[in-house]
């Protein structure tokens, strides 16, 4: 080994040694502490270690190209048979999860149904930030308006589910322009932290504002209804509950497997749309905003429009999703509102790749399933998450599946 | 009081600010990061019998702005530093990211129940006399005069030495003194140290006066901070300051008069109600956007 490299691994081992031997090396207990010298060690070595085939690799990354080159070749191949079969792939994967209440378990349809959810999020936020390019850290705020405004709605509007649903949209969507207009001239940080901000405000007034929404302890949310039949174990006001109509024993697997269902739908439907309004001028002239906001202003473009139609429909989404959510828990409080859940959808556009639909989904399938597979590791989650984000943002900040720009295709 | 810790804390957000024009997302955990390094050197201190008050105290300040400058200048290494150049989302991104990393490798490492410190300094000084006084007690001067001293050495180090000069032509112009031989890295390197200093400085003095703290503290703080930073107008030194007094005056007004429970609601309605129509801030330049 020669001796800058040696010396570049000692230095980053005695660098990390400092900086995790006060937080993981002494246990507060109390005004006591309690040592444990092998995890700040253990932790070091690890960082150097890591550092050193870090620093290995770049010396030989002649090699390294040339075999990445290689593996990108033989990978080309499935991966052109896959695109090439995308249009059978998009028909067949709904009709197989059409099937799926029939083949899996009550667990199973509740963790498919949050990926529905979180598939929704993911969407609504890839217009504003992967499409528009405005940064929302706060996008949790309109997930909680149209939860709590079907929950809210149903406790003294007496609103139904599919009342409410479009109730909830319309209502997200003014908190969308209602947001958009003041942060019309912000760009970049500054609007990246007033949206924070108007996040945690909605988050703190849904805590506080106790007489209307039942502060901490939350509000429940009815069953959804079908042709005005209820998923609920008892009637309400007259109303007729499913499986008496049916004639057989109430599950609470109906509730899941109508939800389901439903969200697959609405799933598709969005999806279809996303994709549609990316090809429309409005979807183009959002990317052009993105790219270069001066020069699309003085080419004409209404710059007021284009940003709250994007923040509108991003809102109008997450209101849906929020409806979805609250009609699935039965109940809901801020505490499923917070920065964490904002900054969990961010993760998915960002490891999706802003503005692609594919890898969006595809993100929102791999966040909400990982913790149910590694269940175990639940506590390290969060930490995961996060440096991922950074790892993301240094080796692919495009996102795993980079989003195609849309071209003129030229006639045959 | 409060306002001169979030003044503190205000003071790392602006110069990083001013300097890569980047929103450091992680700078309010650097505080937190703080806290806990102070609570456990004390309790190491107590463990080993020093029983007097101001030599563990200033041990603990002393390591406490080592370790949590340590801490600055390794994320600037790893999560920023390559990611120079590359647009302003990124380097958002990639500060959330390290934000969320610290919170939780903290909560892992240390369980998620709040901790304490034990109250070092007790007593009051009492103004006034008969029904009207005031109180302010001795951990509250302590802040007051170390936040001044912690201003009055930054001020110098930026007016005064070579890497103050560095910083405010870097600040500038970051192709020019690159140019004309500062070493850029470095000198921002040196930027992240200073805040987190700045930060640790603000992390050791509230947790001297709550005596209690959690992973969570430096979200809500770190907010407020970079309120204080744009209330004074992002990018000035003073104006950091002041923001932070402004904002800690403004906060307790409002809980001593109309409502504790939304006092936070408060303080965020100030940041976005500053950014729609001052974005510039009471001391800072309006920013000229260049084509």
């Amino acid at each position: 080994m020669s001796r800058p490299l040696l010396r570049e691994t000692l230095l980053t081992f005695f660098v990390a040694l400092v900086i995790f031997l006060p937080i993981t090396g002494f246990i507060l207990k109390g005004y006591d502490y309690q040592l444990a010298w092998l995890r700040p060690l253990l932790l070091a070595i690890i960082v150097a270690c890591g550092r050193l085939v870090l620093l290995l690799c770049r010396r030989r990354s002649a090699a390294m190209g040339g075999w990445l080159a290689g593996a990108k070749s033989r990978l080309a191949a499935p991966l052109q048979l896959l695109t090439a079969q995308q249009r059978h792939l998009s028909y067949a994967l709904p009709a197989v999860l059409l099937l799926m209440p029939l083949m899996v378990n009550e667990y199973w349809l509740t963790v498919l149904i949050s990926v529905f959810i979180y598939i929704l999020l993911g969407m609504g936020l890839n217009i504003v930030v992967g499409l528009a390019g405005l940064l929302d850290l706060g996008f949790v705020a309109f997930y909680a308006v149209g939860a709590y405004s079907y929950a809210l709605g149903a406790q003294y509007l007496g609103l139904g589910f599919w009342t409410a649903l479009p109730f909830a949209m319309g209502l997200a969507a003014c908190c969308g322009v209602l947001l958009g207009f003041p942060v019309l001239r912000m760009h970049g940080d500054y609007l990246a932290i007033v949206t924070l901000g108007f996040g945690e405000i909605i988050r703190l007034v849904l805590n506080n504002w106790l007489e209307f929404t039942g502060g901490p302890n939350g509000v429940q949310a009815p069953a959804p209804t079908f042709l005005g039949l209820e998923f609920a174990p008892t009637a309400t006001q007259g109303g007729r509950p499913l499986h008496e109509f049916l004639g057989v024993d109430y599950a609470i697997a109906y509730r899941y497997t109508f939800i389901y269902l439903l969200s697959l739908l609405v799933v598709c439907g969005t999806v279809f749309f996303f994709n549609r309004l990316k090809k429309m001028p409005l979807g183009r002239s959002w990317e052009a905003l993105r790219e270069d906001e001066i020069a699309c202003r003085s080419l004409g473009l209404n710059h007021v429009t284009i940003k709250l139609s994007a923040f509108s429909m991003g809102a109008m989404i997450a209101g849906m999703a929020g409806v979805f959510f609250a009609a699935w828990q039965g109940f809901i409080n801020p505490t499923s509102f917070t920065f964490f859940e904002s900054a969990l959808i961010l993760c998915i556009v960002v490891l999706g790749g802003g503005g692609s639909t594919g890898g969006v989904i595809a993100a929102a399938v791999v966040i909400t399933l990982l913790p149910e597979i590694l269940r175990e590791f639940s506590d390290f989650r969060l930490i995961l998450f996060g440096g991922l984000m950074v790892v993301m943002m240094i080796w692919k900040p495009r996102g795993f599946v980079v989003a195609k720009r849309q071209q003129f295709e030229q006639a045959e | 009081m409060l306002g001169s810790i979030y003044g503190l804390i205000a003071v790392g957000y602006t110069m990083v600010y001013g300097i890569i024009g980047m929103v450091n997302f992680a700078h309010g955990d650097i505080y937190m990061i703080s806290a806990y390094v102070t609570a456990i050197v004390l309790a190491v201190c107590f463990a080993f019998g020093f029983n007097a008050v101001f030599l563990p105290l200033l041990i603990a300040l002393l390591l406490a702005v080592v370790i949590t400058a340590l801490y600055g200048w390794v994320i600037e290494r790893v999560a920023y530093r390559p990611l120079r150049g590359s647009g302003r989302l990124a380097p958002m991104i990639s500060a959330i990211g390290m934000s969320l990393v610290l919170q939780n490798y903290v909560q892992i490492s240390q369980g998620a129940r709040s901790q304490g410190v034990p109250t070092l300094i007790d007593g009051n000084l009492t103004f006034g006399r008969g029904e009207d006084v005031i109180q302010i007690s001795h951990t509250q001067c302590l802040i007051i005069v170390v936040a001044i001293i912690g201003m009055a050495a930054l001020t110098l180090i930026i007016a005064k030495t070579s890497l103050g000069r560095a910083c405010r032509a870097t600040q500038q112009d970051m192709t020019m003194a690159s140019i004309l031989g500062v070493n850029v890295d470095r000198t921002i390197a040196w930027v992240f140290v200073i805040g987190a200093a700045m930060a640790a400085m603000a992390g050791v003095l509230v947790s001297l006066n709550y005596g209690t703290f959690d992973f969570y503290i430096g979200f809500v703080a770190g907010i407020k901070a970079f309120t204080a930073a744009v209330l004074g107008g992002i990018g000035s030194l003073p104006g950091a300051m002041l923001g932070g007094i402004v904002l800690g005056l403004c906060e307790a007004l409002f809980s001593g008069l109309i409502n504790t429970d939304y006092k936070d609601v408060f303080a965020f309605s100030i940041l976005v109600l500053v950014l729609i129509f001052k974005p510039s801030g009471l001391l800072g330049k309006p920013e000229i956007e260049k084509v």
